[in-house]
């Protein structure tokens, strides 16, 4: 999802993880979402909010657990061991407190977080925000592998129009509320002419 | 100003037993106001009215029923804690959005209504409760030390063992410190936060329940018997920081130590002047001096924020 400052990408994710109130529907899976953060978390969305959603002053294991809090089952040892396959530093410094990591690794966390989760629809909000154009693409690279291995879905909202429809298979460029313009990112990125009005590269 | 010749050991390590006896009653209760201010941001001042209170239900419990004294201890507890959460539900809640200060009126308003209500239904005149370890005294090589004060430091030390368990090693306890750090981030991730918040009522309820009963046997139970217990334990949290679980029970010890040796050196002649009426003064002065060199405590971290 890409759009301009204040076109409302940031509001739609929190629209659907409830964290704002709304009017209409929103269905996942055909099931209507009703209530607050904690029934969408529930339902299977995991929300990552724009800068680094982590508990600073819980360390990185921690954080992880928190993440299959909504999870019955006990099968949350082998999840962190599976987030552990992507990340190995958070198994390893999982004692250490998560405000002290650097912004890179808050980001990861965040993202580790969620996948604790087991999540169906996964929400990113800005991600790349104030990190190095290295860490954006692992980023990136990460989260398409989580796509394409585990089919997991993923709606994104990002500023980097470029690395967003690099990575992603469908956009939508929101404008002051609305979806103005939707389509294949192969065909948002192919079309010079919409490159240039509405990505602005 | 002379020490005298003969400094007396024994004398010496009595005076540490029961400065950690009181000190740890200080530190449970103050426990209970750094759960409170980490999950709702304020300084509870009820929880003094409100350990009374559990002690005189256990205290109704023990000599109107006659119940023996863990059964009653138990129930009590758990009667606490349910009170504790019905309070948050109740009162709390409905202002817990609005702003600090509300709040902290709310507090006020409760230890004056519950104050009443204990002095309404069991009169102003205190009561004898009955301590768990009697009063028998152990001679510890030397050292003579009261079972009531062993015990009240066993109890304190067993609770915020179990309390430091439950925090550290359990989902609840987990979602509990999550939604106390930020409420909004624990939401996305499925935690209820306001039943976090009143269960974080309930504990501290149930920690000023522990307080009360273990205060009531040495200085009689009656309607004001906490209110000088809540100072200390205010300056306890303040001691080891306001936020810190781990500081507020150290900062009891140590306040609790910390006054009795003040009392202890007044009889070889230093501080000759320090009698048992200085001792609250003492500890606001704690209070006072801790918030003007290191408003954090003892292991307080300042807020960092990152903007």
């Amino acid at each position: 999802m890409l759009g301009a400052n204040g076109a409302g990408k940031t509001t739609t994710l929190r629209a659907i993880s409830g964290t704002v109130s709304r009017s209409g529907t929103i269905e996942l899976d055909g099931k209507i979402l009703k209530g607050g953060p904690e029934v969408a978390a529930k339902s299977g969305i995991a929300h990552v909010p724009e800068g680094r959603g982590t508990f600073v002053e819980l360390t990185v294991l921690e954080n992880l657990r928190l993440g299959a809090y909504t999870r019955r089952d006990r099968d949350v040892k082998a999840d962190i061991t599976r987030v552990g396959e992507y990340f190995p530093w958070m198994v390893e410094r999982g004692g250490q407190r998560a405000g002290t990591l650097s912004g890179g690794e808050q980001q990861m966390l965040a993202l580790g977080r969620a996948l604790m989760s087991r999540p169906r629809l996964l929400l990113l909000d800005e991600p790349s925000l104030g990190l190095a154009p290295l860490i954006v693409r692992e980023f990136f690279r990460i989260v398409r592998e989580l796509n394409e291995k585990e089919g997991l879905t993923v709606l994104v909202v990002e500023q980097d129009a470029r690395i967003a429809l690099r990575a992603s298979q469908r956009a939508y460029v929101l404008e002051v509320g609305r979806v103005a313009l939707t389509g294949t990112s192969d065909e948002l990125q192919g079309d010079e002419s919409i490159r240039r009005s509405y990505l602005g590269y | 100003m002379l020490v005298a010749a003969a400094f007396d050991f024994s004398d010496f390590m009595q005076q540490v037993v029961s400065g950690l006896a009181s000190g740890g009653i200080y530190a449970l209760l103050a426990l209970a106001l750094v759960i409170i201010h980490r999950s709702t941001g304020v300084i509870n001042f009820a929880q003094g009215e409100m350990a009374t209170l559990s002690a005189y239900i256990a205290w109704t419990l023990i000599v109107n029923h006659g119940w023996s004294y863990w059964p009653a201890f138990v129930v009590t507890l758990a009667l606490s804690f349910a009170g504790g959460i019905g309070i948050h539900r109740a009162v709390i809640r409905p202002v817990e959005r609005g702003s600090v200060l509300r709040i902290v009126i709310v507090t006020i308003g409760l230890l004056v209504a519950i104050n009443g209500f204990v002095i309404w239904k069991w009169g102003g005149e205190p009561q004898q409760l009955q301590g768990p370890f009697g009063t028998k005294t152990y001679d510890l090589g030397g050292v003579v030390v009261a079972a009531h004060d062993i015990g009240t430091i066993a109890v304190a030390l067993g609770i915020v063992g179990l309390l430091w368990l439950f925090f550290r090693f359990t989902k609840v306890g987990l979602a509990l410190r999550a939604a106390a750090v930020n409420p909004e981030e624990a939401r996305l991730v499925g935690v209820r936060v306001t039943w976090m918040l009143a269960l974080g009522w309930g504990l501290a309820a149930t920690l000023g329940a522990v307080a009360g009963m273990l205060t009531a046997p040495t200085v009689g139970l009656d309607p004001q018997m906490m209110q000088a217990v809540l100072i200390y334990a205010f300056a306890a949290a303040v001691l080891g920081g306001i936020d810190s679980p781990i500081g507020a029970v150290v900062g009891g010890l140590l306040l609790g130590v910390l006054l009795n040796m003040l009392s202890y050196l007044s009889q070889y002649g230093a501080f000759d002047w320090f009698t048992e009426e200085l001792r609250l003064p003492a500890a606001l002065l704690i209070i006072l001096a801790v918030l003007l060199v290191r408003p954090t405590g003892i292991f307080g971290r300042p807020e960092v924020k990152r903007v």
